[in-house]
């Protein structure tokens, strides 16, 4: 009994330490050091293709590298990969669960994965012999949903679960490499480091995490959401973090000086982030809610500068292409839409 | 399972937290003005690269659909 009380205590003062550390270190704040920058103009994008064949709501979007294809998840049980440009599906696959609630594309573009209710991610080779496409490997281990995955490359895959954990598998063996554990719910999205050698994931216990993939532990926790984090992305140079909430509001965490710099939030705003993803430069942060819109940030001085407002229902997912040319949204209405 | 298996878990997981958070308490920081300078001049630098920041001209769109010129 005395030994878990001692821990408790040391467990507050830690933690109390860690605010006090990072008061330290704030010796400005991001708003004052932006003071004298002026405001991005009115961001006005304009959809360039509808991509029209899910027969139910899409969960999950992912651009290939190449900036042109795309792969989608929709729980009308298939996975399709879009040629953005034609608006042609160069490949439809039927899935043997439909409850799929995520969907990446490897970097090498031979591969797709997906998951959901199932507690499995799925890998399919995209370039197999015989022109179809096939289950390649079933990752099976996680004791709840998946959440979100992606690929460090063709050999290695990151998942995030309903089960708290996060995991690195070895695609050959379909074996896991790493567990990385710690979250005190649901793990609910992921972000891969631009150097893939850290990842960030963002869970139901309203915090992020920063895990060192080799060294196989966590290294930073951010707080301050007052809900679960449903989505999460990398600043394009890898030093600051950024996350979605079901509060309706987006948060910047910068990870040198382990603190949050700026909340995305306005009183209009009241519906729950699903997704995010920053522009090329990191200037513009595009957030998708359960309202139908997409809000556009002037990410350093968190004003709204412009809405995308064009599907029928919550947009679920979104992701702006490798080479920053096109955002793609996809909703609950059953569409995918191409902006720019 | 005995009260004793119970509480050792317990204890197990709540020594991992305090190790977790004695961890992330000697993290080197640095300060909030040079995290924000810094990032400040990445947006500066990459600008002119941002596709959607600063518009695309439409010769150079692949998304828009180039309608065919007719001299009359």
């Amino acid at each position: 009994m005395g030994e878990m009380e001692e821990l408790r205590k040391e467990m507050e003062n830690l933690k109390d330490q860690i605010t006090a550390a990072r008061k330290t270190f704030q010796d400005s704040t991001l708003q004052e050091a932006a003071a004298g920058v002026t405001v991005v103009g009115r961001v006005q994008l304009k959809t360039r293709k509808t991509l029209r064949g899910h027969l139910a709501k899409i969960y999950a979007m992912h651009w290939g590298t190449d900036s042109t294809l795309c792969v989608s998840a929709s729980q009308d049980g298939k996975l399709i990969v879009w040629d953005t440009i034609t608006t042609n599906k160069v490949n439809a696959i039927p899935l043997k669960s439909s409850w799929v609630m995520t969907c990446a594309y490897a970097p090498s573009g031979n591969l797709v994965a997906c998951g959901g209710l199932d507690n499995m991610c799925s890998i399919y080779n995209l370039k197999g012999k015989d022109g179809n496409v096939k289950v390649m490997r079933e990752l099976a281990a996680h004791t709840g949903y998946l959440s979100c995955c992606r690929f460090l490359s063709d050999t290695e895959i990151i998942t995030s679960s309903g089960d708290c954990t996060c995991v690195l598998w070895d695609i050959e063996t379909g074996t896991q490499k790493t567990v990385f554990a710690g979250h005190q719910g649901d793990a609910m999205s992921l972000g891969v480091s631009p150097d893939f050698k850290f990842f960030i994931s963002g869970a139901c216990d309203f915090t992020a995490k920063l895990w060192d993939i080799r060294e196989a532990e966590c290294r930073q926790t951010f707080g301050g959401h007052e809900s679960d984090i449903n989505a999460i992305g990398f600043f394009p140079n890898g030093n600051a973090v950024i996350t979605g909430s079901d509060d309706a509001t987006c948060k910047l965490y910068d990870l040198r000086a382990d603190q949050e710099l700026l909340t995305y939030q306005d009183s209009s705003i009241m519906c729950g982030v699903t997704s995010l993803a920053p522009s090329k430069s990191g200037r513009l942060l595009l957030a998708g809610h359960d309202d139908f819109n997409v809000n556009i940030w002037d990410m350093l001085k968190a004003e709204r500068v412009g809405v995308l407002a064009g599907h029928d229902n919550r947009v679920s997912c979104i992701g702006v292409s490798t080479d920053g040319m096109a955002c793609c949204t996809g909703s609950w209405d059953s569409f995918l839409k191409i902006w720019n | 399972m005995s009260s004793g298996m119970q509480s050792s878990s317990s204890m197990a997981q709540a020594r991992r937290v305090v190790q977790q958070l004695r961890m992330e308490a000697s993290f080197e920081r640095i300060k909030v003005s040079k995290a924000s300078s810094d990032l400040m001049r990445y947006c500066g630098e990459h600008a002119k690269n941002d596709p959607l920041l600063m518009g695309i001209p439409t010769s150079e769109n692949p998304f828009k659909d180039k309608k065919p010129c007719t001299v009359l």
